[in-house]
């Protein structure tokens, strides 16, 4: 770590800033302060603020109130470009590229002294420079579509450096990198720290925050709740204290590991790329039993969704066997998976778990509305619907304004509860849970554990997906390590090695 | 000139219209707005042209006002579909039928006394061709240097357009807003500006494009007589690929099956090839170049899909953007 | 001042029924703008407009036999639309509706015209549907009808479905294909032998049962009628209605719960392209007897801006379906009796359209009007809110 100055006055300064979208705040009287060379991390639950306020830094948003000085002079910024023009740039967690252009097309979209016909020759060999001196490894003639995530990523990078950024944000941006991708992003940022360069990271992982911040402020529901440095915080337990404001549980109640019956069998499934483009699943075979929660850990995109999706009926398996029950349903419809009793919690919930423009109603329906209990052969009986919905809503504490508000308009958790009502109550034996309390906050996360946990007690053979460790070494009885389609090991959870496991999350098997 | 550069010609002659109108349309359709007020836009061009020129005889005022006409049909679009965010389906719907009653009811009523009807009516003066020596007699290509000074824009007018589009900085801006606005906004591009400017931009060229056909390539005016040329740039935008160097390959081929049709039935030789092409019904060479840009579309959409690459229409094309949506 | 659009967390149901009223009004202001910049009188247009319209009864039945083909195009087009699925082809399949059922009518009518020598161009495929008797002239024809409609659809739909071929431009293309297949078939090949245009009329056999006053209204509206209120029931109390609208909204969600989406599409896109096709089967056996110059007239793109209109709600397009046969039949009266170019008919139309399309969005979404100089309220409303 650099030697940083703190007396000096602070490079990004934000004072008293607030934030109304339509029934929520998203920032009140936000304060924080950005001083030159250090990395400042932001901390907080999704939904806490984090991401609306560092928009609002880079002109993407307009505050309602509050003022932003950047090197001591107040900023008026208004658009990205404002904030660029300041120094300021940020990498989300989306990328802001187009797939269709070309790395330099997408460096210089939107710069505006640009020329009229600009001069490509120029800008390609200045990529080339900027891609050698922090080892980006980016070709400029390269098309976006055609690109790792992780390259991708140092595009993003590039782009701020190329325009002459001095502060940069950063939207958890390890999200989509492996413990070595992220620690070589790390030495990047280094690099640049060194030449005088301030970053902030936007981030919800407590142990990366740990690692590699110099101080970290902590956002709770719109409000600041501090800084601290870094090297006085002593372990993730004090950290989560600050975020959520109370002792966090760790440990869960449940019944002793008896496995029972093997429910789910996959056998050497291989899934294949696109065009020429490796498997996305090569080889996979696993066993999930009754009674189990079995906990797939992994880098996201080495194959994890595409796992759940051949299970469930969503993607189709280019070869290899998945028994249910002991019966074969290789690429058989998601119906009829469905019909076998296969719950799933889908990784997307708002693109996959619910209909954002149907009721609540309608939402917690989706399942049973072809039995008998919500319908007589082709009609639906809407009066069933309500009292149906009445009971999910009670039983799983929903809360919503009422039944027949768009279920879009819940927050996160409630969205969550909403989904997982629905494929609880119509499990019958085999839940299929992907990132589950993903982006929310302590107490829906858990609440969703719970739920999981009490439905593996009663019988149900679970497959946990999860992007965080700590919490499939919370719930799961077994772990496997998948990285490039192919599961690299399973281990116990009971006296699992948490550095084996992160080695085999990188690929490595001992 | 013999039959082939009597084709050249003719098929320049009225690919001149047809592809200024698709040029405009690419650019708007590359910026994420679909228009289906293309006829609409084409025809009251057509009428404001014609009648300008009519009562002013200047040619020059009148392709402006017929310019002048499509932007303003264009701004009732971009409005409609920006601002107040309808559906662009219905909103060019609704416009091509405005745009297309205005133009017939006002050819009913902006003509001389007593009748007030231009239907008929002749112009004072009209484009003629401008013949460039020893270039115009070369066989058949001979063709391309006798056409009017409207074409010889054309000429210009593509490879500026190309050029435009993929070598410069707005059309770098213009490719990112439609394929990915919300970069292109985060990136600092006002999405809905760049939307409204091609949507005008395409209005005028519509305009331009239905000047063309009553002050060029049939000089005179009448009721629908752009007769659906509107959807057949439309067609020619997706046969081009949204390319605007592409353009003018679809013109000469959908032209050129149209004049073709023309020139068969014209022939009077013995040729029994010929015999045999004059008892192909029009109508058919008519549903040609729709039937074969669908075609067109289905084959490249599927060959596109099994090289995992897509089809390359705009991705945003018709979708509405803002940027509080969440 | 800066105005922005902010979204509603309900939609606003009252605005529903005052926009469309609204609306009316605003374009008729417009239209007497144009009006009277062309020297006409605007108050005596609209009201030989409406009277022609709904001033008497020939005139009101005239109204209703051209709201049926538009209601009729307008509920097949929303089934479509609430799949998302941009069904731009309903003139095509209206058309097409028109080949089919006088494809069955008229095969007798070559069958008797060849065998009195007097007629030789008949094709076998003319003579196809020779055998069928006067009684199920009207059954065979409609369903003939509304099955080339349905086929029609039905390719663009599948093409959508398994290759994602863009439905908005493919079903646009393949509208003017049709229509140009109609002109050969009332020009030349289906043209009778006398007059220059047009193919002979369909047997009286064929005919659709009118009734009321001058026999203007015929048993067509019935269909319809039932039509709307088999697809309101289908959309709204059925579980394929149920699925639908989960694909429409969210495929991605659909598909895990099971739903096909692409067996789906194609359904309910051939149920599309029949209603249309029944609407261009029902016009011809009720109101145009014959396949002819004209056939394209618009019933299909304006059953687009009906559906979108009335929010695809097989009921609600009935008020607009009404609409804009008021306004097509009263354009007519106004080239008798004020001497106006029927075009001032499309005129309107569109005009009425735009103020519609304009103001729709207030459904969803309300109208904020931001003043930058008042930042104390704002610091006030901000904590009050905590």
């Amino acid at each position: 770590m650099n030697d940083i100055n703190y007396k000096a006055p602070p490079v990004v300064r934000m004072e008293h800033i607030c934030k109304r979208f339509p029934g929520v705040i998203a920032n009140s009287d936000v304060c924080l302060e950005l001083f030159k060379g250090e990395v400042l991390a932001l901390l907080g639950e999704n939904g806490a603020g984090k991401s609306t306020l560092m928009n609002m830094l880079i002109g993407l948003y307009k505050q309602d109130q509050g003022t932003i000085f950047i090197h001591g002079k107040e900023a008026v910024i208004n658009s990205p470009q404002d904030s660029m023009a300041l120094g300021v740039g940020m990498i989300h967690q989306e990328f802001m590229l187009v797939g269709n252009l070309t790395v330099a097309e997408n460096v210089i979209l939107g710069i505006k002294d640009l020329d009229f016909v600009p001069k490509m020759g120029i800008i390609k060999r200045k990529i080339q420079d900027i891609s050698e001196k922090y080892g980006l490894a980016v070709n400029p003639d390269s098309l976006i579509e055609d690109l790792t995530v992780g390259e991708q990523q140092r595009v993003e990078i590039l782009k701020l450096v190329y325009r002459g950024a001095e502060i940069l944000i950063l939207d958890e941006p390890t999200a989509v990198l492996t413990p070595g991708e992220a620690r070589k992003l790390n030495e990047i940022i280094h690099k640049m720290l060194a030449e005088g360069k301030s970053a902030i990271f936007i981030s919800h992982k407590m142990d990366e925050v740990l690692e590699f911040s110099d101080r970290v402020q902590i956002l709770r529901r719109g409000v600041s709740q501090g800084v601290k440095f870094t090297k006085d915080i002593k372990n993730t337990g004090e950290l989560a204290m600050l975020m959520v404001g109370r002792p966090v549980l760790f440990e869960f109640e449940r019944k002793p590991y008896d496995p029972k019956d093997v429910k789910v069998k996959l056998e050497n499934i291989v899934v294949s790329g696109a065009l020429g483009a490796r498997n996305i699943l090569n080889g996979v075979s696993l066993e999930i039993r009754e009674g189990e929660i079995l906990g797939i850990a992994g880098v996201a995109g080495n194959g994890q969704q595409p796992l759940s999706e051949v299970i469930t009926g969503l993607c189709c398996s280019t070869s290899g066997k998945l028994f249910l029950d002991g019966k074969d349903f290789t690429n058989k419809q998601p119906l009829a998976i469905i019909k076998e009793g296969v719950s799933h919690i889908p990784a997307d919930r708002g693109k996959m778990g619910i209909v954002g423009d149907m009721s609540v109603e309608d939402n917690l329906s989706m399942k049973k509305y072809r039995t008998a209990q919500l319908s007589k052969g082709p009609l639906l009986k809407r009066g069933l619907f309500r009292s149906f919905a009445n009971n999910l809503i009670k039983l799983f504490e929903i809360k919503t304004p009422t039944k027949d508000t768009e279920v879009k308009f819940l927050s996160g958790g409630n969205i969550q509860k909403t989904i997982l009502a629905r494929e609880i109550d119509s499990c019958k034996g085999i839940l299929i849970a992907v990132y589950p309390s993903r982006g929310l906050d302590v107490g829906a996360t858990q609440s969703v554990r719970e739920s999981i946990i009490s439905q593996r007690d009663k019988g149900c053979a679970v497959l946990l997906v999860s992007e965080e460790l700590d919490e499939l070494l919370m719930i799961s009885d077994r772990i496997a390590v998948m990285h490039e389609g192919k599961i690299i090991g399973t281990v116990n959870t009971k006296g699992a090695d948490i550095e084996e496991i992160g080695l085999m999350m990188t690929g490595i098997r001992r | 000139m013999d039959f082939f550069t009597n084709v050249v010609v003719a098929t320049l002659v009225m690919g001149t219209s047809l592809t200024f109108a698709t040029i405009g349309e690419i650019f708007t359709e590359k910026a994420g707005i679909l228009n289906l007020g293309m006829e609409g836009m084409m025809l009251l061009g057509a009428l404001s042209g014609f009648a300008t020129v009519f009562y002013s005889g200047s040619l020059l005022f009148g392709i402006l006002v017929g310019m002048f006409a499509g932007v303003f049909l264009a701004l009732i679009h971009a409005f409609l579909s920006i601002n107040m965010r309808a559906s662009q389906v219905v909103s060019g719907l609704a416009v091509t039928m405005f745009g297309t009653g205005l133009a017939n009811f006002l050819g009913y009523r902006l003509g001389p006394a007593p009748s007030f009807n231009l239907v008929g009516m002749n112009l004072p003066v009209k484009f003629n061709a401008i013949i460039v020596p020893f270039l115009s007699d070369i066989p058949v290509f001979g063709g391309l240097f006798r056409v009017s000074i409207l074409t010889y824009f054309m000429y210009a007018l593509i490879p500026f357009a190309w050029y435009f589009m993929y070598r410069t900085k707005y059309g770098l801006a213009l490719r990112a807003v439609g394929e990915n606005p919300r970069t292109a906004a985060a990136m600092g591009i006002n999405v809905n500006k760049t939307r409204y400017i091609y949507t005008l931009i395409g209005g005028a060229f519509a305009g331009l494009g239905g000047a063309c056909i009553s002050l060029y390539h049939t000089p005179s005016w009448n009721e629908n007589m752009t007769g659906g040329k509107g959807w057949i740039v439309i067609a020619l935008v997706i046969f081009s690929g949204w390319n605007p160097a592409k353009a003018i390959i679809g013109t000469f081929v959908f032209g050129g099956i149209m004049q073709l049709q023309f020139a068969i039935q014209a022939y009077n030789g013995s040729s029994a090839f010929m015999a045999g092409l004059k008892s192909i019904p029009g109508q058919f060479f008519g549903m040609a170049p729709y039937l074969i840009t669908f075609l067109v579309l289905a084959i490249m959409t599927v060959i596109s899909s099994l090289q995992h690459k897509q089809f390359s229409s705009p991705s945003a094309l018709c979708t509405s953007f803002a940027i509080d949506d969440k | 001042m800066e105005f922005s659009l902010e979204k509603r967390e309900v939609r606003s149901k009252k605005l529903v029924f005052i926009l469309p009223i609204i609306s009316i009004v605003i374009s008729m202001l417009l239209g007497a703008i144009i009006l009277l910049a062309c020297k006409v009188n605007p108050i005596m247009t609209y009201f030989y407009l409406v009277k022609g319209a709904l001033g008497n009864k020939i005139n009101l039945l005239n109204t209703i036999g051209k709201a049926i083909p538009l209601l009729l195009c307008g509920v097949g087009v929303g089934i479509a639309f609430k799949l998302k699925f941009w069904n731009i082809g309903a003139e095509g399949q209206y058309v097409w509706g028109v080949i089919g059922i006088t494809w069955v009518m008229l095969s007798g009518k070559w069958a008797e015209l060849t065998a009195a020598g007097t007629y030789s161009n008949a094709s076998w495929v003319m003579l196809f549907w020779a055998w069928v008797p006067d009684s199920l002239l009207l059954p065979i024809g409609i369903l003939v009808g509304m099955l080339m409609g349905a086929l029609w659809a039905g390719i663009p739909a599948w093409l959508k479905a398994h290759w994602k071929v863009d439905e908005t431009l493919s079903t646009l293309m393949l509208n003017y294909v049709v229509i140009k297949l109609a002109e050969y078939l009332y020009i030349s090949k289906w043209k009778a032998p006398l007059g220059n245009m047009g193919t002979p009329d369909i047997p009286e056999a064929g005919f659709l049962t009118s009734f009321g006053y001058g026999g203007k209204l015929n048993t067509g509206l019935f269909m319809a009628l039932a039509v709307v209120g088999i697809m309101y029931f289908i959309l709204y109390k059925t579980r394929w209605g149920f699925e639908l609208n989960m694909i429409g909204k969210n495929s991605k969600a659909a598909r895990c719960q099971g739903v096909s989406i692409k067996r789906n599409i194609v359904i309910a896109l051939l149920v599309s392209g029949a209603i249309c096709g029944l609407a261009g089967a029902i016009d011809t056996a009720g109101i145009t007897h014959k396949l002819t110059k004209g056939v394209d007239s618009g019933y299909g793109f304006t059953g687009i801006v009906i559906a979108w209109m009335a929010g695809l709600n097989p009921i609600i397009s009935i008020f607009y379906a009404l609409l804009m046969a008021i306004l097509r039949t009263g354009a007519f009266s106004l080239q008798i009796k004020m001497g106006l170019n029927s075009a001032m008919g499309d005129v309107l139309q569109g005009l009425i359209l735009i103020p519609l399309l304009a103001t729709n969005i207030f459904v969803d979404y309300r109208l904020v009007i931001k003043h930058y100089k008042k930042k104390i309220i704002d610091k006030v409303a901000c904590k009050e809110e905590e």
